[in-house]
């Protein structure tokens, strides 16, 4: 049989993974969950002074949005694994990097754009000022796909693994430091009214870094992890 | 073939390897020792007292050394890493992976002796300072590498999976570096450095380069004995460790 | 030598240091020799239950 093209390939895959997504929608609300009471919880602890929220809200909102992601890591490579199409994907003639990066892209449209979506929601819950809004998407949007990327390589390893959740977070968080860095810090300096587009445009160099080397890394890692 | 070239290509073989280190690994302790007494004889009694810090700079002489050997180990790990995995040695998979508690260690030591200096210095136990940060950053990637390296049951995959994770720490460490220094300055502005880059004096510098070497050969030894152990469950099954046991009555049929 | 001792005040920070710097690293140089001992009784132990089978 002659196999199809490599953008065929690709676009079955995303159908596919979407497909399975949207099977099983339910679960896929999980990480907009736990963002929210994440969130929520905070002014419990903190208090409800408006002052006190709006100096937390943006690193807040930064750290439960990554841990939600996080948690779904997890399952990226999962179900795949089970039902042997790890492997297919593995041994198809087409560059393993490709159609990995087909899955991260999924993995980001499926949680972490919802996640953005509702960040104006949980902005709201901590009173965020509105002028910070627009920064603070902004880094969401170039730092969700660099956890994704980058623990999509960090899962690759870990694939196979009975218990892989705690050990999974030890590996990701490291590696994620400067995103949470760069992306809140960028946010609270527009909160002071300082200059933010440097840590932002440092976000986005490294996002076009990770998009070329990550789904590479991520292939062979999945290799060492299968062989 | 070059001499040396034919010799680099036997220390791959892992038996001749563990008779190397094992001829080696007492040499290299007792040099450490000796470096390290000469050191500590310097840094407690000969050099002066700092102006600023009084006798409290004397931690430096542990702390500084032991945060390069974290750094260097690091380096290490990975750079023999990238060899298991590009060449596929089993000896550089053995050492990359023997490499990561020692690393651990001396980052651990960094850590609390930084502590005990900021006490004294700062006031306080820990500051969110750059380098404190960065090296918290970098005792987790060891925790990373460690737990994944236990985590897998095949013990060439794992050192595989863990050397692939440093380099990946790696490639990564320079972007948590900057961002930290970004991310420190932007908060605080820059705290008080705690040694000047050149204002050191040649009584105070000698027995930092002692210590530094001194911890350097540590590194190696304990490596050597880590990778000696490693390579003898590696090759349980094989003749030459059979050989090593003692005669029992095994060694009868 | 009791001023020596004392370190102006900072004995208990450079003191504590100094312990911290010798203990891990006494503790990471004796932890391979425990390993290997334990290694080398495992291999031992699987050849004398190999030899067992094998003569049984």
């Amino acid at each position: 049989m002659k196999p199809g093209s490599t953008s065929a390939a690709c676009l079955a895959l995303l159908r596919r993974d979407l497909t399975l997504v949207w099977r099983r929608r339910g679960d896929a609300l999980n990480p907009l969950l736990f963002a929210i009471i994440v969130v929520a919880l905070f002014p419990f602890a903190l208090g409800p002074e408006t002052t006190v929220l709006a100096r937390v809200a943006a690193g807040t909102i930064f750290v439960a949005v990554l841990l939600a992601m996080l948690l779904s890591l997890d399952a990226l490579f999962r179900s795949d694994l089970e039902d042997g199409s790890l492997e297919q994907l593995v041994v198809s003639p087409h560059p393993l990097a490709l159609l990995l990066g087909c899955k991260i892209f999924i993995h980001w449209l499926t949680t972490a754009l919802p996640l953005i979506i509702i960040a104006p929601l949980l902005a709201q819950l901590l009173q965020l000022p509105p002028q910070v809004l627009p920064v603070l998407l902004t880094a969401l949007a170039l730092a969700t796909p660099l956890l994704s990327l980058i623990g999509a390589v960090c899962v690759a390893l870990t694939v196979g693994m009975r218990r892989s959740g705690m050990l999974l977070t030890l590996l990701v968080l490291p590696l994620i430091v400067p995103a949470l860095i760069f992306g809140a810090g960028a946010c609270n300096a527009a909160q002071d009214g300082f200059a933010h587009a440097a840590p932002l445009l440092w976000l986005a160099a490294w996002l076009v870094l990770s998009i070329i080397v990550a789904p590479l890394a991520a292939a062979a890692a999945l290799k060492i992890s299968l062989s | 073939m070059n001499p040396l070239v034919l010799w680099f290509h036997k220390l791959g073989s892992p038996p001749y390897f563990y008779r190397f280190a094992g001829r080696w690994i007492p040499w290299l302790y007792t040099v450490a020792l000796v470096a390290a007494a000469f050191g500590f004889y310097g840094a407690l009694f000969t050099a002066p007292a700092d102006y600023q810090q009084g006798d409290s700079f004397r931690i430096m002489y542990v702390h500084v050394p032991c945060a390069w050997m974290g750094l260097f180990a690091y380096l290490f790990m990975a750079a023999n890493g990238f060899i298991a995995l590009v060449w596929r040695i089993k000896l550089s998979e053995t050492l990359a992976m023997a490499s990561a508690p020692v690393g651990a260690a001396f980052t651990f030591i960094t850590l609390v002796t930084g502590s005990l200096w900021g006490k004294p210095t700062w006031g306080t136990w820990w500051t969110w300072d750059a380098r404190l940060t960065s090296e918290l950053v970098l005792l987790f990637l060891y925790f990373g590498v460690i737990g994944l390296y236990h985590a897998i049951e095949d013990r060439r995959q794992a050192a595989r999976a863990a050397a692939f994770l440093a380099l990946v720490g790696v490639v990564n460490l320079p972007i948590v570096h900057y961002s930290v220094i970004w991310w420190n300055t932007l908060h605080q502005g820059q705290t008080v450095s705690l040694i000047g880059p050149s204002k050191i004096a040649p009584s105070m510098l000698w027995p930092l380069l002692t210590l530094a070497f001194a911890t350097h050969i540590f590194f190696f030894a304990s490596l050597f004995a880590r990778a000696r152990v490693a390579l003898l469950e590696l090759e349980s099954g094989k003749e030459w460790v059979r050989a090593l046991l003692p005669v029992t009555e095994t060694s009868h049929d | 030598m009791t001023d020596f001792f004392a370190m102006h005040g900072y004995a208990a920070y450079v003191w504590s240091a100094y312990a911290v710097f010798a203990i891990v690293l006494f503790a990471d140089a004796i932890a391979p020799v425990f390993a290997r001992r334990r290694i080398l009784h495992d291999i031992a132990a699987r050849a004398r239950r190999a030899a067992s089978r094998k003569s049984s």
